[in-house]
């Protein structure tokens, strides 16, 4: 336990004490504003409606770039330094200091949504929002973020690189928010069989976010994002135990 | 309380580590000597739990490396090869950090950092950041980290590679100063290192270990080994040469300096200093200077691993 939680103090303070915090919140606030009050695409003042809608649709998108920022020295870096070797002959396992690098990097997206929350301030100042449905919105976001970041953190394992780790992230990313477009689906559909287009389609974070945004909060979408962290997670544990033996 | 038995690690088609056994006691001060590549490294890094081998064993502490390798992290220190640290931390943090993972709490956190800064001397740069670090400082900032709780083992992969003579002392110091506490490993290429610090030494080389024993019993193996360099006063008439090699058990003589200076190598493990005596006595010479070689590790070095 205690490993655990020196991994997820270092790496949380570790964010700030270089300009990777600083410069992934000034990007993240300014595009998560600008796409909510763009005028042509984020259509906050043309719906004429006091609801966070807007801003949470284009979270997924601007996730598939940011996220993997984020996620990308966890495990490059200590690899190409060589700092793994001091963290791991430190008395804890593999498992604790995945988790405690998973939890810092969260807990760090955690604080640049919360730093999203003037936009709150500005639906309740213009109209009467639905209060459940922000939640439920930031709920989402928040669950969504934590499954970015679990495919961010394993490409980051993959390699030494950096860079490579952060476009394997995003390319990941991009396909399972792109699984349950149409188009992406009826590409698809020509080469394989039906029940496989089905599993693909329910891979989507798209529609799993879609429908806890509308304020349904359901047990499957809340399993489905805890699932994908916890397979993604545990794929990165075995990764780095099996680096120990082979 | 290492107990090394068979251990192999197979990288691909390389060994990097064959089949070796040893055993290295409390108060035993090891040194692991090799050509880069020998996998000195590599069983470094098995004892210490980063790796783990493809077959064999150790124990450390009378715990397995495969079954609890938590107990034998706790137990130990490990400075792994050119002692990296997270770049952009300071000194401070960086030691916090490690104390906190090796469960210090409070007062005795402070202390036990307080106790290694003194030990490595590294009171100057607590508030600077390791990106800042010369690199006699990144080496006793890793061996800090090694040394914060105190462990019974300690494994240096090449901690005084890189420093000066002055920092290199100072290390061995330390070295020294712990020795009889705890059990010592340490790899190195520098040979009068393992004279200086180490009571035991190994030679390894493409992952097997081709020799094993104190220095001074490595040392023997050496051609050098009771060789004697001899000076006259004055230069010698011509017939010298012969008559030195007349001598019994010389087997080769090398001239340093002609008709005045030579060197007498014996016969394997003769020594020759007697019957050189008797029969400079009985030829009246006069010599300046006689003085005996105890071998050269770098020549035992080289020539059993080459």
């Amino acid at each position: 336990m205690n490993g655990f939680i020196s991994v997820l103090k270092r790496e949380f303070k570790g964010y700030f004490t270089t300009p990777v915090a600083y410069v992934f919140l000034v990007i993240f606030l300014f595009l998560a504003g600008y796409a909510t009050f763009e005028p042509g695409r984020g259509n906050f003042f043309l719906a004429r409606q006091a609801y966070l809608r807007p801003f949470f649709a284009n979270l997924p998108a601007l996730f598939i770039f940011l996220i993997p920022a984020v996620a990308m020295r966890l495990w490059a870096e200590e690899r190409r330094s060589g700092t793994i070797e001091v963290l791991l002959t430190l008395p804890l396992t593999v498992t604790q200091a995945v988790l405690g690098k998973f939890f810092a990097a969260w807990l760090f997206l955690a604080v640049g949504l919360f730093l999203t929350c003037p936009i709150i301030f500005t639906v309740s100042y213009l109209g009467d929002p639905d209060w459940g449905l922000i939640i439920t919105g930031y709920l989402g976001s928040i669950l969504m973020a934590g499954s970015y970041l679990s495919i961010g953190i394993f490409c980051s394992a993959l390699t030494k690189n950096q860079v490579v780790g952060f476009i394997l992230a995003v390319v990941a990313c991009s396909v399972l928010v792109a699984a349950g477009s149409p188009p992406a689906l009826d590409f698809l559909s020509r080469w394989v069989p039906g029940f496989f287009v089905d599993i693909f389609e329910s891979l989507s974070f798209m529609n799993h976010f879609d429908s806890i945004q509308k304020g349904v909060l359901e047990f499957k979408d809340l399993l489905f994002y805890i699932s994908i962290m916890c397979g993604w997670l545990i794929a990165t544990v075995v990764l780095l135990q099996n680096r120990k033996a082979a | 309380m290492i107990e090394v038995r068979n251990l192999t690690r197979i990288f691909g088609p390389i060994r990097a580590v064959d089949d070796i056994s040893f055993q290295v006691g409390k108060g035993d001060v090891l040194g692991f000597l090799g050509p880069n590549g020998a996998g000195k490294t590599t069983t470094m890094k098995m004892i210490s739990c980063f790796l783990e081998p493809t077959s064999g064993t150790a124990t450390v502490c009378g715990f397995d490396i495969l079954k609890s390798p938590m107990e034998i992290k706790k137990r130990i220190g490990y400075l792994s090869e050119n002692a990296p640290a997270y770049a952009e931390m300071t000194v401070s943090a960086f030691l916090k950090f490690v104390a906190d993972a090796r469960e210090f709490k409070g007062e005795e956190k402070k202390k036990a950092i307080q106790r290694v800064i003194e030990l490595c001397a590294l009171e100057s740069v607590y508030h600077q950041t390791i990106d800042t670090l010369s690199k006699g400082y990144m080496r006793r900032l890793g061996l800090a980290q090694a040394l914060i709780h105190d462990p019974e083992v300690l494994i240096l992969d090449e901690p005084t590679d890189g420093l000066d003579p002055n920092q290199k002392y100072e290390i061995r110091n330390l070295i020294n100063k712990m020795a009889p506490r705890k059990c010592i490993i340490l790899s190195t290429h520098i040979l009068e290192e393992v004279e200086a610090v180490c009571t035991r030494a190994i030679i390894i080389s493409r992952g097997k270990i081709l020799a094993d024993g104190t220095p001074e019993e490595l040392k023997k193996q050496s051609r050098e080994h009771n060789a004697l360099l001899i000076r006259f006063q004055s230069s010698m008439e011509d017939p010298v040469m012969e008559k030195l090699e007349q001598i019994p058990e010389v087997e080769k003589v090398e001239i340093l300096e002609p008709g005045k200076s030579f060197k007498l190598y014996p016969e394997r493990g003769k020594n020759i200093i007697e019957s050189f005596g008797v029969y400079a006595r009985r030829q009246n010479w006069e010599l300046e200077e006689v003085g005996r070689e105890e071998g050269r590790l770098d020549e035992v070095f080289r020539t059993i691993t080459q």
